[in-house]
């Protein structure tokens, strides 16, 4: 516990043991299955970081993720497969094509307030997997197949035995994300997001603009879910619309994040490692016979953790710690009146 | 002549078929304070939101430092020099009493330092200083007021616009905000201040503009003002002001 309370009480530090333990994990235990489970782990927990931006600080609830996830997995697969482009350089293109159309679908929406604003993101993310489901040149609903290219960084495909190259790189980007959540939450961006999601009106008054500022938290939040999505599309090198645009995983970010601590940069991290883990261990276990145990399971303790703690985990270890701590204190001033 | 700090001209507000402000026209001088009284529903804080941008007026300009700010956003407003708080109290819950000042300062500043040092200055002027690691939304009412003017505050206003600053406190809560409100004028700020609690705007008011169902119907120094006929009228109703002329 005394470990728990140091990380609460000093975030830096706390993230850079996690994210150390984290790296070595797979280094250590070299088991393949594993090493795929922390591949998915630090994924979803890089998406789940990307949508804290605009969810957990800002407060403009999103659930239409998947759109830009699926963007980024289209925009590098489409620039490998038609022209041959690097996968890295299809990553920044895909994010940037994911900002512009964050930008450009959440404007208008953001004049909409709460529910209405989710109800509209809800809506885009299917309005995208229809789109892709009928284009013919990216091959509509048939999928994409990546090419085989020559093994090695450049091209981002290695031996598919291995997977500690593929376990890096999602790393890499998982800790630049969580880098920029960090910065933005200490900077007065994060101040500002904050600012607008505890009172929109209040925020005003004091001189923010909010649109511009809930654009800019879009923008990042869409471009950082986009490189995700690239590497994805690179890991399980076959991408079809229903695979990258589904709801499911607009919802699973939204899960994740929810139950481990929304606005909080531990809370993505709680949050995937629980449902990654569970999933992919009860479809080992189970086998066909299980499916959907997992996702049983886990809307049991969103929906137990929203009832009782709506912070989240984090929230519940921040509860005890801060009742320790009085508890200590009352035993402090008893001592000194004995 | 000078040119005075704020002008409002004409200004009408009208909801639907609801006149909610008629032609209001009134101005305020730099370094005044400024009180702005009338009955519940005179319209008092749909002006307010008149001028601070919340509103368009439906005919009328506001002027602020020779600047139209007629329908311009009320961040743009802000960042002018013209700051408000809210008779509601809108604290950032969720945040500490200082990352809510901070937040006020960051308007001028880009590094957390110096928001905090800023922040640090306003904390010790309105004797927050002690509350500043709580949340605000655990603070006492008294205390979220006092959190909204500091918030403000830390925007380095101008002309700050506090809307019902005493309502709801104990009479040594009213005497602190009094207090606080004069040493900001000594300091070189304009003050407008919308007030149900007489005995506390009148002591500290220059002049006083009063409204009543959304038109101007006085405008003069506090003493004028408690002895004006029009103002007993709609205070206290034409019955006791029968009375008190009988007497």
């Amino acid at each position: 516990m005394v470990i728990i309370r140091d990380i609460l009480r000093d975030q830096k530090k706390g993230i850079a043991a996690l994210l150390v333990l984290i790296g070595l994990l797979p280094f250590i235990i070299q088991d393949n299955n594993f090493r795929h489970v922390m591949i998915m782990f630090v994924l979803f927990a890089a998406l789940g970081q990307a949508w804290n931006i605009i969810t957990g600080y800002a407060g403009q609830t999103s659930f239409g993720h998947a759109a830009f996830f699926g963007i980024g997995a289209y925009a590098s697969t489409v620039l490998l497969w038609k022209f041959d482009v690097s996968p890295w350089i299809g990553m920044l293109v895909g994010g940037i094509i994911a900002s512009l159309v964050a930008c450009v679908v959440s404007y208008p929406c953001f004049k909409l307030s709460g529910h209405y604003f989710a109800i509209a993101t809800l809506a885009i993310g299917e309005i995208m997997l229809q789109l892709f489901v009928s284009w013919e040149y990216v091959e509509g609903a048939t999928g994409i197949m990546l090419p085989i290219k020559e093994k090695g960084l450049l091209n981002m495909q290695f031996h598919p035995a291995n997977k500690l190259p593929y376990f890096y790189i999602i790393y890499l980007l998982f800790v630049l994300i969580v880098s920029i959540a960090y910065i933005i939450e200490r900077s007065k961006m994060g101040f500002y997001l904050k600012a607008i999601r505890e009172n929109p009106d209040a925020a005003m008054a004091i001189g923010i603009d909010t649109t511009k500022y809930k654009l800019y938290a879009m923008a990042v939040s869409a471009f950082l879910t986009a490189i995700v999505g690239s590497f994805y599309a690179q890991y399980v090198m076959y991408i079809d619309p229903f695979m990258v645009f589904a709801l499911r995983i607009s919802m699973q970010i939204v899960l994740l994040t929810v139950l481990g601590g929304l606005g909080n940069i531990f809370g993505p991290i709680i949050g995937s490692a629980i449902l990654i883990f569970l999933s992919q261990y009860t479809r080992i276990i189970l086998g066909g016979t299980g499916k959907g145990v997992d996702l049983i399971l886990f809307g049991l303790l969103v929906v137990v953790m929203a009832c009782y703690q709506p912070n989240g985990i984090v929230g519940l270890f921040r509860k005890f710690v801060t009742k320790r701590r009085r508890e200590v204190g009352v035993h402090g001033t008893a001592d000194v009146a004995g | 002549m000078v040119q005075p700090m704020l002008q409002v001209d004409g200004v009408t507000m009208k909801f639907g078929s609801l006149v909610a402000n008629n032609r209001v026209t009134f101005h305020v001088n730099k370094g005044e304070i400024v009180g702005l009284i009338g009955p519940n529903g005179a319209g008092k804080t749909t002006l307010f939101n008149c001028i601070s941008g919340f509103y368009t007026p439906t005919e009328g300009r506001v002027v602020f430092r020779g600047t139209d700010i007629t329908g311009m956003k009320p961040h743009l407003i802000c960042k002018l020099g013209l700051t408000r708080t809210f008779q509601i109290v809108k604290p950032l819950k969720e945040m500490t009493v200082k990352e809510n000042i901070m937040t006020g300062a960051f308007l001028h500043v880009n590094t957390r330092r110096e928001a905090e040092e800023s922040a640090d200055e306003i904390l010790e002027m309105t004797h927050l200083h002690d509350k500043r690691d709580q949340l605000a939304g655990s603070l006492t009412i008294a205390d979220k007021k006092r959190l909204e003017v500091a918030r403000a505050l830390a925007t380095r206003p101008d002309m700050l616009m506090l809307d019902e600053p005493m309502a709801g406190l104990n009479q040594t809560e009213v005497k602190e905000v009094m207090e606080l409100c004069v040493s900001l004028k000594e300091n070189g700020l304009t003050l407008m201040i919308v007030e149900h609690i007489m005995e506390g705007i009148m002591p500290i008011a220059d002049r006083v503009v009063v409204l009543n169902a959304g038109e101007k119907i006085a405008e003069d120094v506090p003493e004028v003002v408690v002895n004006d006929e029009n103002v007993i009228k709609a205070y206290l109703g034409e019955r006791y002001h029968a009375q008190s002329k009988k007497s």
